[in-house]
Formats: structure tokens, C-alpha cells, sequence
């Protein structure tokens, strides 16, 4: 079993603590600025005002 | 209400009340040397009762099938009033706790209302009670309405809204027993805890199953937010509260954690439920109803999800910076200034989102009160994660930790941004709801506006003061190098500061209190004609 004591797990936590959070902004912004996404997210948008006869469509 | 439930519904319901009503029997017999019994019977009641009310309309007749063609809004309703009912209680006790502070004899010799049983039930109470009902509530109109889907049954709903209260009547009735596991924000002992962990999934897979129905393929953003809402609280709910019972007949239980982890878990759950409790689930709450109340969409929906993974991400890494200059290792408490300083981009991002939808509406926020509370909601969220940031860098927690400034912080983001929201919500969704044109009175809620706005400047600057001079006097030394005051010295010093602070909650208490009556009065009767709203609303100017 690898012994896992506080320095290897500073160290864990300082590098790919570091990667995993780079990745993660780098994956929401590539998402949020997806080309194929911009006709959707503008359809959420306003979707919420069209919303006029309150019911739901089943 | 139970007439709209079919006959299986009721078949279920009424057999989870007995299950709940046995279960509270067994606790309370096996608890019967502890002060466990009284929430064993409480239980038992609390099942007893939902178990006779559908017994009464076992035989009622069949809902028809038209049901199925409109949102169920039932529980909604009920929420709403459960709401209000908590936002009485929670504030009357805050409004008594800040007075025993300046006046300590209104303790009345009495145990369960000295100051250590009647502050969590404050906090419970507006928390929990208020804010979790409100939260709740509100999740399952937004997530009917922008998914365009009903509810997938009517009996989860019920077991969720009932549950939660169950679990909230518990706690807050535990405290003034005197039952406490002493950490903050998740005081209720283990068998409250674990109600609430199974309340908790029965919501979590109730939104998912509501979402799975959507015809919309996208799912709007403010989902998104209730989501990380349900799905964290759930994960700091269940880590922060693993406990052992000293038995089962026992309510006292001791945490698997000691030290400096129980610490370090504490305020990771602490300052998690600050985030995804007052802040993920009511800027759902605000990325719904203030474009609803605008008419306008959000400013950005790019700059909303952008924000949304900013504040999920970098929120979880923030709860260390409440034990700086403890036994906690210092990288760590670095770690936790640094993420909340870089925590202000997303959440001014979100706070900007909000202000900029105004632009163009401007003239309805000076029209409309219920507006203005969201507008103001959105300032103080800007404001009070401005001071939240900063307050988190060590140099300056060293001034400000331990005195009033953090409760000042604290109710310039409850008052400020989560009560406000809230109501701007509640002022909505309440007629749409009992099917009114308005809501009853829209002076009332001019006035609940202005005292909620007046009581929340005078509280939060009566604890920038004394949080300063507390902190100052705490750290002045003479030349001999030691202490220029006494603790005693800096407790006489805030006595002013107390009073004008438990005349500010009074301010907040009242303009609730008006806002209860307006909405029972929306309930009850048509809205009042716009003639004697305008004709009101001179003499009632507030200040006069």
C-alpha cells in the first residue's frame, strides 16, 4: 500500500490540485464559448419570458 | 388539497405517516430516560397528524385526468405560508437574542431562553427555517416552469415540503431542550440528521425526475443553481455530521472527527452552506424571477454559467479561511484567503449580470417595490462578497475575527441579499399563485421595502462599528506592553452599538411582519384598487 502521509499529500494537493482546477476553467470556457452553443444558450435565454400560458406542454 | 391526490397517493402518504409515526414511538420509547422522548413524541405527533388529515379525505373522489394539463402548485402554496410563518419566528428570536445582548436580564431566569439555546434557533430559524422553505418553494415553481413540466407525482413533493419542516421543528425545539452537537449552522443531533439526509435525496431525485421530463433541450441556468443547492448540501451535510450515538436511546452523539480535522470539516460545511445554501440556491431564485419581474433576460447567459462553475469550484476551497491563526497548518489557511479572494470575480460577475438586466428597467425599479427588493438583493450581494473577500485575508481577520464585524458581514448577506431576494420572490410568485392580478397592497410592500432597507443599514453599520472598536481595543497596548483595556472595558464599549443594533432587527422583524399580513390578505381577498394604492401610498411615506 503506498503510504500516503501529510508531505506526499501536500504535495498531491499542491500540483494536480493546481492542473485539475486549470483544466476545469479552461473546459467552462471552451464550453461556454462553444460556437454550436451560442443558438442555445440564446434560446435559454429568453425562453423563460415566453413562457405565457403557464402550463407544461404535456 | 389531499382531494387532488389520487387514491394510491393517498394510500402512500398515509402509509409513510404511519412509518414516520412508529419510527417517533420507537425513539421515544428507547429514549424514554433522555430528553430523546420529547422529540420521539414530537415525531410521532408530527406523523400522527398527517396520518388523521388523510384519513379524513381517504374517501374523497378521484382527481380527473385534467390535472395532468396544469403545473402542481399545491405544495408551492403551502411553502409559501410555511415560509412566512418561519421568517416570524427566526427574526422575533433574533430580534430577542440582540436584545439580551444589550439588556441580559430578558433571559428571565429561564434555561431554555438563555442566550446559548435562543441564538441557534434564530439562526435556525432564518436559515433553515425561512430560507430553506423559501429555497424549496421556490425550486419547484422555477423548475415546473422553465422546464414547461409538472411535478412527477404528488406525494414526493409533500414528503420533501413536511420532511424539511419535521426536521427544522426538531432542531429548533432540540435547542431550547438544550440538545446540541455545538457545531454552528449544524447543531440537530444524529437521528435529526439523518431524517434530513433522507428528506434530502427524496428532493434530490424529485428535481432530477421533474428535469428528465423538460421538453426545453436546454436546461435553464437557474437549475443549474438550485441543482448544486440540493446536490452539495447534501454532500456537507452528510461529511460534517458522521457522528456515533452514545446509544440508541441516547440524543447525544460524538463526532468520528477530533481537533483540528473537526475544525477544518466544520468550516468546510460552514462556509459550503454559506455558498451553496444562502448564496447557489438564491441566485437561482434571482436568475428566474428578477428577468421574470423585469421583463427583460438576463444581461449574459454566457457570463451566468461562467460565474455558476466560479462560484461551485472555487467556493469548496474557501472554508479554511475561518481558522486563521489556529492549529491549522498554514498552506492551508493560505489556500482558503487565496480561493476567497478569487472568489470575487465570479461572484461580481453574478451580482453585475443582475444589475445590468436593470439597464433599461430602471423605471420599473423606481415603480415597483418588489423590483427594487431584487435590485437591492443584487447591491447587497456585491457588497457583502466585496467585505466577504476581503475579511478573508489573514491581515485583516486578525482585526476582525471573533468581533461583530463577521455578524455585520453576516446580515449584510442575510438580510441584504438573501431575505431581499426572497421577498422580491415571495412578492412575485404569491398572487401568480392564488391566481391574483397583484399582490393585496402595493404600499404594504412600499413599507416592507423601506424598513427592511432602513433596519438592514442600521444593523450592518452599528457592527462595523463595534466590530472596529472591539477589534482595536483588543489589540491596544500600553507601554509597558501590555493590554490597554479589559475585556469587560470593550463589552461596556458596545452597549450602544447593541441597542441601535437590536433597533435595526426590529426595523427588518416589522417589515416582514407587514409583508406576512400582505401576503395572507393576497390569499384571502381581491387585490385593493390601484386608486387607494396611490391615494395610500402619500400617507404612508416612511420617515413621517
Amino acid at each position: 500500500m503506498i503510504d500516503l502521509d501529510h508531505q506526499s499529500l501536500v504535495a498531491f494537493a499542491k500540483s494536480w490540485g493546481l492542473f485539475y482546477l486549470i483544466a476545469l476553467s479552461a473546459g467552462v470556457l471552451v464550453y461556454t464559448f462553444w460556437p454550436a452553443n451560442k443558438a442555445r444558450f440564446a434560446r435559454a435565454k429568453k425562453s423563460i419570458l415566453l413562457d405565457k400560458d403557464d402550463k407544461p406542454w404535456r | 388539497m389531499i382531494a387532488q391526490l389520487t387514491t394510491t397517493e393517498r394510500q402512500i402518504g398515509l402509509v409513510l405517516a404511519l412509518i414516520v409515526t412508529l419510527l417517533g414511538a420507537a425513539l421515544g420509547l428507547a429514549g424514554r430516560h433522555d430528553v430523546l422522548a420529547y422529540h420521539g413524541l414530537l415525531i410521532a405527533a408530527f406523523g400522527a397528524v398527517v396520518a388523521i388529515a388523510i384519513l379524513r379525505q381517504m374517501d374523497r373522489p378521484e382527481p380527473g385526468e385534467e390535472r395532468l394539463s396544469e403545473y402542481y402548485d399545491d405544495p408551492i402554496r403551502v411553502g409559501i405560508v410555511l415560509t412566512m410563518v418561519w421568517a416570524i419566528f427566526g427574526m422575533f428570536v433574533g430580534v430577542w437574542v440582540s436584545a439580551l445582548l444589550a439588556w441580559p436580564e430578558l433571559t428571565f431566569d429561564a434555561a431554555w431562553a438563555s442566550f446559548g439555546r435562543l441564538r441557534p434557533a434564530h439562526t435556525t430559524g432564518v436559515i433553515f427555517g425561512f430560507g430553506g422553505n423559501a429555497l424549496i418553494t421556490t425550486s419547484l415553481h422555477v423548475v415546473q416552469r422553465t422546464s414547461r413540466a409538472r411535478l412527477p407525482d404528488q406525494v414526493s413533493p409533500w414528503f420533501v415540503l413536511l420532511g424539511y419542516n419535521l426536521f427544522c421543528l426538531l432542531a429548533v425545539s432540540g435547542y431550547f431542550l438544550g440538545i446540541t452537537q455545538s457545531k454552528e449552522y449544524a447543531e440537530p443531533e444524529w437521528y435529526a440528521d439523518i431524517w434530513l439526509v433522507i428528506v434530502w435525496v427524496a428532493y434530490f431525485l424529485l428535481y432530477i425526475r421533474t428535469l428528465a421530463r423538460r421538453k426545453e433541450p436546454h436546461i435553464y441556468v437557474a437549475n443549474w443553481y438550485y441543482m448544486a443547492f440540493i446536490l452539495v448540501v447534501a454532500m456537507l451535510h452528510i461529511v460534517n455530521n458522521l457522528a456515533l450515538p452514545v446509544s440508541l436511546g441516547s440524543a447525544k452523539a460524538y463526532s468520528v472527527f477530533a481537533g483540528v480535522q473537526d475544525a477544518m470539516t466544520q468550516w468546510w460545511y460552514g462556509h459550503n452552506a454559506v455558498a451553496f445554501f444562502l448564496t447557489a440556491g438564491f441566485l437561482g431564485m434571482m436568475y428566474y424571477y428578477l428577468p421574470k419581474r423585469a421583463e427583460r433576460p438576463i444581461y449574459s447567459y454566457r457570463l451566468s454559467i461562467i460565474s455558476f462553475w466560479g462560484i461551485t469550484f472555487i467556493y469548496m476551497w474557501a472554508g479554511s479561511h475561518h481558522l486563521h491563526y489556529t492549529a491549522l497548518p498554514q498552506w492551508v489557511q493560505t489556500l482558503g484567503m487565496t480561493f476567497s479572494v478569487v472568489l470575487l470575480v465570479p461572484s461580481w460577475a453574478s451580482a453585475g449580470n443582475a444589475l445590468l438586466t436593470l439597464n433599461g428597467a430602471w423605471h420599473k425599479v423606481r415603480d415597483d417595490a418588489t423590483l427594487r427588493f431584487m435590485m437591492v438583493a443584487a447591491v447587497f450581494y456585491g457588497l457583502s462578497t466585496f467585505e466577504g473577500s476581503f475579511l478573508a485575508i489573514r491581515a485583516v481577520n486578525s482585526l476582525s475575527h471573533y468581533t461583530d464585524w463577521t455578524v455585520g458581514h453576516v446580515h449584510a448577506g442575510a438580510l441584504g441579499w438573501v431575505a431581499m431576494i426572497t421577498f422580491g420572490a415571495l412578492y412575485t410568485l404569491a398572487p401568480a399563485m392564488w391566481k391574483r392580478d397583484r399582490i393585496y397592497s402595493a404600499t404594504l410592500v412600499e413599507v416592507h421595502f423601506w424598513c427592511a432597507v432602513i433596519g438592514t443599514l442600521i444593523y450592518v453599520f452599528a457592527m462595523w462599528n463595534s466590530g472596529i472598536v472591539q477589534g482595536l481595543m483588543w489589540r491596544t497596548y500600553n507601554d509597558s506592553g501590555t493590554l490597554t483595556y479589559s475585556f469587560i472595558e470593550s463589552l461596556v464599549a458596545m452597549h450602544p452599538y447593541y441597542i441601535a443594533r437590536t433597533v435595526g432587527g426590529l426595523f427588518f422583524f416589522v417589515g416582514a411582519a407587514v409583508g406576512a399580513y400582505n401576503i395572507y390578505m393576497t390569499i384571502r381577498h381581491e387585490p385593493l384598487p390601484a386608486s387607494a394604492r396611490l391615494g395610500a401610498a402619500r400617507s404612508f411615506v416612511p420617515g413621517e
